[in-house]
């Protein structure tokens, strides 16, 4: 059987995004249960947390295949 | 009975599958940078003026009538704008002077949005954007205009201050944050703006690519005992194109609604 490690790095490497993106849309749809109203000024600054922490899963994948 | 046959060995998807041949074959080839460089027109340069003429095409006939009570084409024509006009343009940039950017948003969203769902589009099947080069493209693009835009604001030496010298912030611990901030927001903006629309699009692909050959491997090369996990690849390729559509979506919204954002970023006053 023959692969990369650096496909696992980048594995181990996207847990952290993960967890962090499901924080963000965790606390997003916490936020507009109380408050329906809000929910078009939560949903710019969910969207940019989001690219935000994905960006980190994004430099993870640039590695995986650069190193 | 139930062995893995092993003489015809399954080959995984990987990179070398976006290199698509160039159309009614090659003019030749040529060196530069130390690589090797293939004259023709491909798939994807095709579909990015493709996207760029049905932008044009569908927006032109859906605003020609003009009447007071809009038809359905007209209609929806008027949502898509609305959608990138309040919700990306007045709603990010702010009332005060998001107007002049509405055309240049809105072109970039439905241009975004056409190249992303090609990869959705039977015969096509192809996202533009997972060749890298295409996303640098508009990525250089947006690093120029949210910089030129911050520039004509605030002068050269102004813009650079907005933008690597944090507000209330004094003493030396801005010797370590303004090289942080310039290289966050001059130098690695344009970049993971590129990597995010890249990789989400090549990683999306290069999954449906996987279920489709995984599951024919499974069903066509092995015994017939493994073929309920052939069918089973195969229901997850349906799953995972639908999930592809709104990651293609969303990828755009996420790619213009972060071009506003710099925007913003670029016009802020000092406080």
């Amino acid at each position: 059987m023959d692969g990369n490690l650096n496909m696992i790095g980048y594995g181990l490497a996207a847990i952290g995004p993960g967890i962090g993106i499901g924080l963000i849309f965790a606390a997003y749809i916490s936020g507009v249960a109380r408050q329906p109203e809000a929910q078009g000024r939560l949903q710019s600054i969910a969207i940019l947390g989001f690219a935000l922490a994905e960006a980190l899963a994004i430099i993870g994948i640039a590695l995986a295949f650069v190193l | 009975m139930s062995r893995l046959i092993t003489e015809d060995p399954f080959v995984p998807p990987g990179p070398g599958d976006f290199n698509l041949p160039p159309i009614g074959g090659d003019f030749g080839t040529f060196h530069l940078f130390g690589q090797e460089w293939v004259l023709g027109v491909t798939k994807p340069m095709l579909q990015v003026v493709l996207a760029g003429i049905l932008v044009f095409a569908v927006f032109y006939l859906a605003s020609r009538k003009r009447a007071m009570v809009p038809g359905k084409f007209q209609y929806i024509g008027e949502q898509g704008y609305g959608f990138v006009r309040n919700s990306l343009g007045r709603d990010i940039i702010g009332s005060h002077d998001f107007q002049r950017f509405v055309p240049y948003l809105f072109a970039l969203f439905f241009f975004v949005l056409f190249n992303n769902f090609m990869a959705s589009i039977p015969f096509l099947q192809f996202p533009t954007f997972s060749r890298s080069g295409m996303v640098y493209s508009l990525a250089i693009m947006s690093w120029v205009v949210y910089n030129l835009v911050g520039i004509r604001k605030h002068g050269f030496a102004g813009y650079f201050k907005l933008q690597s010298v944090p507000s209330g912030v004094g003493g030396p611990i801005l010797l370590l944050l303004i090289p942080l901030e310039f290289m966050s927001n001059i130098l690695v903006r344009p970049v993971t703006l590129a990597l995010r629309l890249f990789a989400n699009m090549f990683a999306g692909h290069l999954l449906l690519i996987l279920f489709a050959l995984g599951g024919e491997y499974i069903l066509v090369h092995q015994p017939i005992g493994y073929a309920p996990v052939g069918i089973l690849a195969w229901l997850m390729f349906i799953a995972v194109a639908i999930l592809e559509v709104l990651i293609q979506f969303l990828q755009a919204y996420v790619f213009v609604l972060l071009n506003a954002m710099y925007i913003q970023g670029a016009l802020a006053d000092e406080h």
